[in-house]
C-alpha cells in the first residue's frame, strides 16, 4: 500500500509552549485514521500544520510522496487534500447548493474559464448528487445560515468532498450532532471511503464514533503520540486509559 | 414563470423606460444631476465589488475616479477619442488597483482603510501639484464630449444617454461577474477567508482582482465625469469623494447588486430634493442618513432582505410543522 500522508517529526511551538512536539505517523491509501486525545493535546494544531494553516516549527509533511510542508491550503486542496473544521465553517448567506458549488468550483478549469463559463461552473448536477447523498434535498435552496447545527455539520462535511479529494482531514465531525444525524454521517463517510477509496484522518471525542469508524487510532497527549494501533488495542492500552479514556 | 419574477421584470422595464423617457422633459440642470447619478453609480458599483462582495475596505475609490477623469481630460483635450481614453483609464486603474490590493494581503479593516486613505491623499497631491500634466489648481477646461457613431453628444440629453448606456453596460458586466464563480469566490473571501483557502480558492489572487476590477470601474466613472462637467480640477477628487462613495455603498446596501443605484440616488438626488429647506438641506440630509443607518445598518436593501428572510423563515417553519403533523398522524 502507498502512504497518502506521511508526517515526520512535526513540531509547533507558541512562545515557550510546544503544542506539537515531534509527531510522526503515516496514513495508507483507503485508511481511516482516528486521532484522539484530551483537549489541548495538540490535535487541531497538528491538523493546521499538516494543512498549511500554520507553519510548523520543524518537521516534514508529504502527500503522495511529495513534500508539501508550508504549502498554502489552497495549493494543498489542488493536490486533493481537503478538510473540515472544528467549528462550523459554511457560508451562511449562500444556499446549500451554492455552498457545494463553491466548494468544487476551483477544481474546474482555470480562472478565465471560470469567469467566462457557466455560472455554476458545471457543478449543479454534482452538487445535487452530493445533496442527495447527505440527505439534504429538502434544504438545497435554503441559505446555509438558516440550517440547524447538525445540518450545517453535514453540509460542512459534504463540502469537503466536492472536489473529489484523495485525503480528507475531519476535525470533530460529530461534535454537536444528534444521534440520528451522527449515524447518517458515519454511513456517508464509510460509503465514500469504500466507493471512492478516499483516505480520512478524523479528530473526534466521541469514542463510539471513532472506534466503529476508524481502522486505526492514534492517541495524543501533551503534544506527543501516546499510542497507535487498532481500535481494540488502543482501548485496552493502560497508558491511554490513564491519560484519556478513564476507567 | 413565478409571479414574483414577472413582477421583478415588469418593474425593471418600467424603471428603464422611465429613465429613458422622463428626462426628455428635464432642464439642463436636471439632466446634469441625473447624469451625475449614473456616473456615481458606476463608481459605487466598483466599490461595492471591492467592499460589499469581497469585503476589502477601500477609501481610494474617489482617487480612481480622478485618475479616470484626468486621463479622459488630458487625452480628449489633445484630440484623442474618448473610447481610447476609456481603454487607457481602465488599464491604468486596473494596474494601480492591483498594486493597491497587495497591502490587503497583509492588513485588513481599519488598517487597510488607512493604507487606501494614504493612496487617496497621494493621488490628490499629484492632481494638484503636477502642473505639467494636470494643470494643477487651474484644472483642464473645455473638455469635449464625444461623437457616438457620428452622432454628437454635446447637448445634455444625448450625453445623459451616453451615461445611462454606459451604466447599463457596466451593470450587465457586474451582474455577470457576481453570478459567476468569481462572484461566489469574492463572497467566500468576505465571509470566511480561512474556509475559502481550504476549498482551494486562491484568496490572494481574488483579493487583488477585487481591488483591480473595482478600481477599473472607478476609472470608467471618471472617464464619463470629465466630459460631463467639461472641466476637471483636483477639488472633486479629494478624500471626500471616496467617503461619499463609501456612504453610497453602505446606505444603499453593501453587497447588494442594486445597493449602489439607491445609494447614489440618495447621495446625489436627495440633497437636491431637500433644497427647498434652504440652509437646512445638508443638515436634514445628514440626519436622514444617520437615522437610516441606526434603523438598518445593512442599508436600504438590508431592510428588504430582512423582510424577505423573515417571510422565508415563516414559510419554512410552516412547512416543517405540516410535515411533522403528517408524520404524527401516520401510524
Amino acid at each position: 500500500m502507498t502512504a497518502v500522508l506521511e508526517v515526520t517529526n512535526i513540531r509547533k511551538s507558541f512562545g515557550g509552549i510546544a503544542a506539537v512536539n515531534g509527531v510522526s505517523f503515516d496514513v495508507q491509501e483507503g485508511e481511516i485514521l482516528g486521532l484522539i486525545g484530551p483537549n489541548g493535546c495538540g490535535k487541531s494544531t497538528l491538523f493546521n500544520c499538516i494543512l498549511g494553516q500554520l507553519s510548523p516549527s520543524a518537521g516534514e509533511v508529504k502527500v503522495d510522496g511529495k513534500v508539501v510542508t508550508g504549502m498554502r491550503p489552497s495549493e494543498l486542496n489542488g493536490l486533493g487534500v481537503s478538510r473540515t473544521f472544528q467549528l462550523l465553517q459554511v457560508f451562511p448567506k449562500l444556499s446549500v447548493r451554492e455552498n457545494l458549488i463553491l466548494a468544487g468550483q476551483e477544481h474546474q478549469g482555470n480562472m478565465l474559464s471560470r469567469l467566462l463559463g457557466p455560472s455554476d461552473a458545471g457543478l449543479t448536477e454534482a452538487a445535487n448528487q452530493m445533496i442527495g447523498f447527505f440527505k439534504l434535498d429538502h434544504l438545497a435552496n435554503e441559505p446555509a445560515g438558516g440550517l440547524s447545527y447538525g445540518q450545517q455539520k453535514l453540509l460542512d462535511a459534504a463540502m469537503a468532498f466536492m472536489g473529489g479529494p484523495r485525503l480528507v482531514l475531519l476535525d470533530e465531525p460529530a461534535g454537536g450532532v444528534n444521534l440520528t444525524m451522527l449515524a447518517d454521517l458515519k454511513d456517508r463517510l464509510r460509503a465514500i471511503n469504500q466507493e471512492k477509496r478516499a483516505t480520512f484522518v478524523v479528530i473526534e471525542h466521541n469514542m463510539e464514533f471513532v472506534m466503529s469508524l476508524c481502522t486505526r487510532v492514534m492517541v495524543m497527549a501533551e503534544g506527543k503520540v501516546l499510542a497507535m494501533g487498532r481500535p481494540d488495542e488502543v482501548r485496552a492500552n493502560p497508558a491511554v486509559i490513564e491519560a484519556y479514556l478513564g476507567h | 414563470m413565478t409571479a414574483a419574477k414577472t413582477l421583478k421584470i415588469g418593474l425593471g422595464i418600467v424603471v428603464i423606460a422611465a429613465l429613458i423617457i422622463v428626462p426628455m422633459n428635464f432642464n439642463r440642470y436636471g439632466l446634469f444631476i441625473l447624469s451625475q447619478w449614473a456616473v456615481m453609480t458606476i463608481a459605487a458599483m466598483g466599490l461595492n465589488l471591492t467592499l460589499g462582495y469581497a469585503g476589502q475596505v477601500s477609501l481610494a475609490q474617489g482617487a480612481f475616479v480622478g485618475i479616470g477623469a484626468y486621463t479622459a481630460a488630458i487625452m480628449t483635450s489633445n484630440g484623442l477619442p474618448l473610447i481610447g481614453a476609456l481603454g487607457v483609464a481602465i488599464v491604468l486603474c486596473f494596474a494601480i488597483g492591483w498594486i493597491l490590493g497587495y497591502p490587503a494581503l497583509r492588513v485588513q479593516h481599519h488598517y487597510l482603510a488607512f493604507v487606501t486613505l494614504a493612496f487617496s491623499t497621494l493621488a490628490f497631491l499629484v492632481f494638484r501639484n503636477e502642473d505639467w500634466l494636470t494643470k494643477g489648481i487651474y484644472g483642464i477646461s473645455n473638455i469635449p464630449r464625444p461623437e457616438i457613431f457620428g452622432y454628437p453628444t454635446r447637448r445634455p440629453l444625448p450625453f445623459y444617454y451616453v451615461c445611462l448606456g454606459s451604466l447599463a453596460l457596466v451593470s450587465l458586466a457586474v451582474w455577470w461577474l457576481i453570478r459567476s464563480p468569481w462572484g461566489r469566490a469574492f463572497i467566500a473571501l468576505r465571509e470566511n477567508p480561512v474556509r475559502a483557502l481550504s476549498l482551494g480558492i486562491d484568496t490572494r489572487r481574488y483579493t487583488l482582482m477585487a481591488f483591480a476590477i473595482g478600481s477599473a470601474l472607478g476609472g470608467v466613472a471618471g472617464t464619463l465625469y470629465a466630459p460631463l462637467t467639461q472641466y476637471v480640477d483636483p477639488v472633486p477628487f479629494h478624500l471626500s469623494l471616496s467617503l461619499d462613495l463609501l456612504m453610497m455603498v453602505i446606505v444603499g446596501g453593501s453587497g447588494f447588486f442594486f445597493g449602489p443605484f439607491l445609494g447614489a440616488m440618495i447621495a446625489v438626488l436627495l440633497p437636491e430634493w431637500l433644497r427647498f429647506t434652504q440652509g437646512y438641506y445638508l443638515m436634514l440630509y445628514a440626519i436622514a442618513v444617520i437615522g437610516l443607518l441606526i434603523y438598518s445598518p445593512t442599508g436600504i436593501l438590508g431592510i428588504l432582505d430582512r423582510f424577505i428572510s423573515e417571510r422565508r423563515t415563516k414559510a419554512a417553519s410552516a412547512q416543517r410543522a405540516v410535515a411533522k403533523a403528517k408524520l404524527e398522524v401516520t401510524p
